[in-house]
């Protein structure tokens, strides 16, 4: 019987052991009466052999907290209540709003729905933004220089030490900070920029609702932002940078206050 | 509705008990692409939330494995776009850092230089060596996270072994003495572990 032509991917397979075994037979039948094939072959299975030997045992190492799926999923949870909650309190409104109210206390209402935990941190650092992240006279009252004022400040007032992330690998410097209103109490902002007039926003303020959530995406008017907290402190990221951009500069944020606590 | 929250319950339960054993791969397969463990670790929690909040929206038939490493290879490939667009200066000590020390032994060298020749790979070939080579996804499975045909999967994972073999015999060949060796019993599903020479 004439067998198929031996192909590369035949070669790789065999490496692999991923041939049934009549092929793997006849693979093994080539490559004797081919030592040169035979050789470049053995060279890729010792390879592959030595890459594991190396690379497996990443496996074995304990898995960090962070990376923990049950406490992930819980976050998940407890959010996915509230917003079940927020839904019939929602759904309440509106057969009140239909009951004789405008459309204005409808609009309202579910706008105010929205407005609890992080999506309002996250409202909240893409108004300081809108604010502050394109005001060329004074958009910060104190000055990196001094950043040891400027965070005694903040964490008298947060009532948590809170420290200045450094975005320097990402490009951005630190440019200063200060205090901003919300309805949730003081929240610091710091500003970062690059060195093309770029601006990025980092808003913390301590939590009551959503005190710990896995980090969201959200966007608005052009801003962008990624919003996330952490043992009862809440931090939003937003600038006009693509989400992109954005996204692994807020992990790196999270990864140094994540250090600090 | 008592009855759909129990059904979301028994989803998620169903969800951990397929995801959590994948979290040792995950972490060992985004590091081997970003060669750097913070970043990969971070590249994972990413990956997880993502998985958790998706997890009802998979297609059925798709393998969970092939599906949670799809994600987390799409977050990695976003990532080595963007530093690709602005480009770090190299911190030597993290790339060192990126896997266990290779052993003190007299293979030393050539596990070295296997480690950095797979760092210097294109990572379209690196991920494609992982996948296959390491965490033992089929070819069908590492053509669907890598959103690539099989055929592409097979024409880089041959370049890939070619690129490494050849870099490393380059540099086996400052350490001569080594004695040929011909392995007497290479039976079919047990192919050669050492190189003849």
């Amino acid at each position: 019987m004439i067998s198929r032509p031996i192909s590369e991917d035949d070669l790789n397979a065999y490496v692999d052991e991923r041939l049934d075994p009549r092929r793997q037979a006849e693979v093994a039948a080539y490559l004797d009466a081919h030592p040169e094939v035979a050789q470049r072959i053995a060279g890729f299975a010792r390879d592959r052999a030595m890459l594991r030997s190396v690379l497996l045992p990443i496996g074995d190492e304990p898995v960090p907290p962070e990376l923990n799926l049950m406490r992930l999923v819980e976050a998940r949870r407890r959010s996915a209540i509230r917003f079940r909650q927020w839904a019939m309190a929602a759904s309440v409104a509106l057969l009140v709003g239909l009951g004789g109210a405008t459309g204005w206390t409808l609009r309202g209402m579910s706008d105010a729905g929205q407005q609890e935990g992080i999506a309002s941190l996250a409202r909240e650092a893409t108004d300081s933004f809108a604010v502050f992240g394109s005001d060329r006279m004074r958009p910060v009252e104190l000055h990196a220089a001094d950043a040891a004022q400027l965070t005694a400040w903040a964490s008298a007032r947060l009532g948590r030490p809170v420290g200045v992330p450094d975005l320097s690998a990402a490009g951005y410097r630190f440019m200063g900070g200060r205090l901003v209103a919300t309805e949730h109490g003081p929240a610091v902002m710091f500003v970062y920029d690059d060195d093309h007039g770029t601006r990025l926003v980092l808003l913390t303020r301590s939590m009551t609702v959503d005190r710990d959530m896995p980090m969201r995406e959200q966007a608005r008017d052009g801003i962008n932002g990624f919003a996330w907290a952490a043992k009862g402190m809440g931090y939003c990221l937003v600038g006009r940078a693509d989400p992109l951009v954005l996204h692994p500069i807020a992990n790196a944020v999270r990864r140094q206050m994540s250090g600090n606590a | 509705m008592p009855s759909d929250r129990t059904s979301q319950r028994s989803n998620m339960t169903d969800m951990a008990c397929l995801i959590e054993p994948m979290i040792p791969a995950l972490r060992r397969y985004a590091r081997g692409l970003l060669r750097d463990r913070a970043a990969a670790d971070d590249l994972v929690q990413d990956c997880l939330e993502r998985a958790i909040t998706h997890w009802s929206r998979r297609r059925q038939d798709s393998d969970p494995r092939a599906w949670v490493f799809t994600i987390l290879h799409n977050l990695a490939m976003t990532r080595v776009r963007r530093q690709a667009s602005r480009p770090q200066p190299v911190d030597l000590a993290a790339v060192e850092d990126w896997v266990p020390v290779p052993p003190a032994q007299e293979d030393g060298l050539r596990y070295r230089a296997l480690v950095q020749t797979l760092s210097q790979l294109p990572e379209d070939q690196r991920a494609v060596l992982l996948l296959v080579g390491i965490e033992d996804l089929s070819y069908a499975a590492a053509a669907e996270v890598l959103g690539i045909p099989i055929g592409t999967v097979m024409s880089r994972l041959s370049r890939a072994r070619e690129r490494l073999s050849r870099t490393i015999d380059r540099n086996d060949s400052s350490q001569p003495g080594q004695s040929p060796n011909h392995s007497p019993h290479h039976s079919p599903g047990q192919p050669l572990l050492r190189r003849v020479k």
